[in-house]
C-alpha cells in the first residue's frame, strides 16, 4: 500500500511539474528573447481557464473549450504585447515589474466585473474520465496522466520548434543578438507579438487544463507564477531545458516533500507535533531548495547567456 | 532651498495637519486614514534605502513588514496571556521593547534573505526575493501556534511609557515621529560615506570595487537596514489594526510598497511620503466611487509607469539634479 502510495505521489508531482513547465516555458521564452519579466503570465493563465470554462459550459465541448483557451490567451496576449508590453522592452525591471503588476490589477479586477466573484467549475470531459490501472496496484486518474502526456508533447513540440524551424531560429537569433537580426531584415516587431503570443497560448493552456482539477477563479495564477518563478530560476533564465528539469524537481519535491516530511518528522518528535511543524516545514522545502542551488550555481543550472 | 525641498516640508506639515483637521472636522475615521498614510510611508522609506539609493528591486519587503507585525502579535499575546515567550523571557505590551524586537527579527530575516539573494542581480534578485517572501507568507499560514490563515488579534493596543496609545491622535504622533526619525536617518545616510558607495555601487559595481570598496557588504548593510525600517513598520501597523495576518507578507503587499515609491517619485527622499499619501487618498476615494476601485488604480499605475516616470514629485519639483 505504500509504495501505490508512493507511486502515486510522484505521478501527482510530474503532473503539477509538466504544469508548472508550461507556465515557466512562456516565461523563459519572453525574457529569453525580449528581455522583459512579466509579472502578468498568470493572469494569462486565469484567462485560459475562464475561456475554457465559460466555453465548455455554453457548448457543452470540453474540448471547444481546450480550443477557446489558447485562442482567448495567445489573444489577449498579442493585444497587451502591442499596447503595453511593447514599450516596456528598453526600460528598466523596474518599470517592467510595475506595470505588469498594474496589468495584473486590472485583468484580475476585469475578470471578476466579467464573471462575478464566485468560481465557475470546469468537468473532466468524460472520454478522460476514471482511471487506469498501473503495475503495483495504483489506480491512477486518466485525466491527470493527460495532462502529463500534454505537457511532454509540448516540451518536445517546443524543443523541435527551437531548433529544427525557421521561426525558432529567429527566435534563438532574437536572442543573441536582437539588433543584428533586424538589421538582417527580420520583422523583429511582429517576432516579439509572436513570441508573447505563444507563451501567453501555452500559459492559457495549463490554465484550462488545471481548471478541470480545481475550481476556476480570479487570482488562481498568482500562485503559479510565483512558483514559476523559482522554477526558471533554479533552472536559469532563458533556458528552456532548465524549465523543464527545473519544474519537474519543483514539482516533485513539493508533493513528495508534503507527503513524507510529516512521516519523518513523526518518527522523531512523535505524530502530535509533526503534522503542523511538517506541514510548516514542508510549505517551505522548495524555496530552500532554491536557496541551496542558488547558493552553489547563482545563474541557475542551466544558465542561457553568459 | 529647491523646489523639491519646499515641497518636502508642505508634504511633511499636510500629513501633521491632517488628523487635527479631522478631529476639527468632527471626523475621527480620517485620523486613523492619516496614520495608516504615515506607517505605510515608513515602510516604504525603509524599502526606498534599498530600491532608491541602492537600485535593489526588492520585491520582498512585505516579509519584514509582516516579520514586524507577528513581533508586535506575538509579543503581546504572550504578555496578554502572561505566558513567557521562551526560557522565560516574559512577552512585552511596551511599543518600544516591541519595535527593537520587529527590528532585529526582521533584520535578521533581511540578512538571511540579503546573504542569497544579493549574490546575484538584475531580474534574478526581484524574482528570488519574491520567492523568499513568498516562504514566509506559507510558513505563517501553515504554522498553527498564532492563528496560521486565521491570524491573530491584539486585544489592546501595546503601550508607550507616559503616553495613552488608545487616543488616535497620540498614536498618530507616535508613527508620525518614528516617519520622520527614519527620514532624517535616511537623508544623513544619503550623504554620507557609505551612501555615497551605496549610490555608487548602484551606477557603477565595477567602478567601486576598482577603488576597493565590496559592494556586496555595503549592499547587504543597506539590505539589513532597510528590513529593519520596514520591521518596525510592521509593529506599528499590527497595532494600528490591532490584527496581523499572513496578507501583511503577501506578495500584493510588496508590489503597493514599490508602487508607494514610485507613485511619490523613485530615487527621492521624501518619494515614499507623497506616495503614500496619494495611494491612500485613491483607494479612499476611488473605494467610496466604485468596488471595482483596483481596476482604475492599475489604469492609473500604467499611466505613471508608461507617462510620467518621476512620479508626484518628479511633477512638481522636475528632475532630480542629479541620478
Amino acid at each position: 500500500m505504500q509504495t501505490a502510495l508512493l507511486i502515486e505521489q510522484l505521478l501527482n508531482g510530474i503532473q503539477f511539474g509538466v504544469m508548472l513547465f508550461l507556465m515557466a516555458a512562456g516565461l523563459t521564452l519572453i525574457f529569453g528573447v525580449m528581455g522583459l519579466i512579466n509579472l502578468a503570465h498568470g493572469s494569462l493563465y486565469m484567462v485560459g481557464a475562464f475561456a475554457c470554462a465559460w466555453v465548455a459550459a455554453a457548448t457543452g465541448s470540453f474540448w471547444l473549450g481546450l480550443l477557446a483557451s489558447l485562442v482567448a490567451a495567445a489573444a489577449a496576449g498579442a493585444i497587451v504585447e502591442m499596447t503595453v508590453i511593447r514599450r516596456l522592452y528598453g526600460r528598466d525591471h523596474l518599470d517592467q515589474v510595475l506595470a505588469t503588476f498594474a496589468l495584473i490589477l486590472i485583468f484580475s479586477e476585469a475578470t471578476r466585473w466579467v464573471f462575478g466573484s464566485f468560481p465557475l467549475y470546469l468537468n473532466i470531459p468524460p472520454l478522460l474520465g476514471g482511471a487506469v490501472a498501473l503495475p503495483g496496484g495504483v489506480h491512477y486518474p486518466l485525466y491527470r496522466l493527460a495532462i502529463i502526456g500534454v505537457g511532454l508533447a509540448v516540451a518536445l513540440g517546443l524543443y523541435l520548434l527551437i531548433s529544427r524551424t525557421r521561426l525558432g531560429m529567429r527566435i534563438r537569433a532574437g536572442e543573441s543578438d536582437r539588433e543584428m537580426i533586424g538589421a538582417l531584415g527580420v520583422d523583429i516587431r511582429t517576432l516579439y507579438t509572436i513570441v508573447f503570443a505563444l507563451g501567453a497560448a501555452l500559459a492559457g493552456l495549463a490554465g484550462a487544463m488545471v481548471g478541470a482539477l480545481q475550481s476556476v477563479q480570479v487570482g488562481m495564477g498568482e500562485p503559479v507564477l510565483i512558483l514559476a518563478f523559482v522554477v526558471i530560476v533554479i533552472g536559469g533564465i532563458g533556458s528552456i531545458k532548465g524549465a523543464f528539469v527545473g519544474a519537474l524537481l519543483v514539482g516533485i519535491t513539493d508533493t513528495m516533500g508534503r507527503l513524507l516530511l510529516p512521516q519523518m518528522l513523526a518518527a522523531i518528535i512523535g505524530p502530535a507535533q509533526a503534522a503542523g511543524i511538517g506541514a510548516a516545514l514542508a510549505s517551505m522545502l522548495i524555496y530552500i531548495v532554491m536557496a541551496l542551488i542558488l547558493a552553489v550555481r547563482p545563474k541557475g543550472l542551466f544558465a542561457a547567456q553568459a | 532651498m529647491t523646489r523639491e525641498t519646499i515641497f518636502n516640508v508642505v508634504l511633511a506639515l499636510f500629513l501633521l495637519a491632517l488628523p487635527f483637521a479631522a478631529m476639527a472636522m468632527g471626523e475621527p475615521f480620517y485620523v486613523s486614514l492619516a496614520t495608516r498614510m504615515a506607517i505605510l510611508a515608513l515602510a516604504a522609506v525603509g524599502l526606498n534605502l534599498a530600491l532608491g539609493f541602492g537600485g535593489l528591486v526588492s520585491f520582498g519587503h512585505a516579509a519584514f513588514f509582516g516579520i514586524g507585525g507577528y513581533a508586535a502579535g506575538i509579543l503581546a499575546s504572550h504578555a496578554f496571556n502572561a505566558e513567557p515567550l521562551l526560557f522565560a523571557i516574559p512577552g512585552s505590551d511596551q511599543m518600544p521593547v516591541i519595535w527593537i524586537v520587529a527590528a532585529l527579527a526582521a533584520g535578521f530575516a533581511a540578512f538571511l534573505i540579503g546573504a542569497v539573494s544579493l549574490r546575484t542581480s538584475g531580474v534574478y534578485f526581484i524574482m528570488i526575493t519574491l520567492a523568499f517572501a513568498q516562504m514566509f507568507y506559507y510558513f505563517a499560514i501553515s504554522w498553527p501556534a498564532y492563528g496560521g490563515e486565521d491570524g491573530l488579534s491584539i486585544t489592546m493596543r501595546n503601550g508607550f511609557p507616559g503616553l495613552n496609545t488608545a487616543v488616535p491622535v497620540t498614536f498618530f504622533l507616535i508613527c508620525y515621529a518614528l516617519l520622520m526619525a527614519a527620514l532624517l536617518l535616511l537623508w544623513r545616510i544619503r550623504d554620507s560615506r557609505f551612501g555615497a558607495a551605496l549610490q555608487a555601487a548602484r551606477q557603477n559595481e565595477v567602478r567601486v570595487a576598482a577603488i576597493g570598496i565590496a559592494p556586496y557588504r555595503i549592499r547587504l548593510f543597506a539590505f539589513v537596514l532597510s528590513g529593519m525600517i520596514t520591521g518596525v513598520a510592521g509593529a506599528l501597523f499590527a497595532d494600528l489594526n490591532r490584527f496581523v495576518s499572513p496578507s501583511m507578507m503577501s506578495w500584493h503587499m510588496s508590489g503597493e510598497l514599490i508602487v508607494l515609491i514610485i507613485l511619490g517619485g523613485a530615487g527621492r527622499l521624501f518619494g515614499p511620503v507623497a506616495g503614500a499619501i496619494l495611494f491612500v487618498l485613491l483607494e479612499f476615494l476611488l473605494g467610496g466611487i466604485t468596488e471595482r476601485w483596483q481596476l482604475f488604480l492599475g489604469l492609473i499605475l500604467l499611466g505613471v509607469v508608461l507617462f510620467a516616470r518621476g512620479g508626484l514629485i518628479g511633477l512638481v519639483a522636475g528632475k532630480p539634479r542629479h541620478g
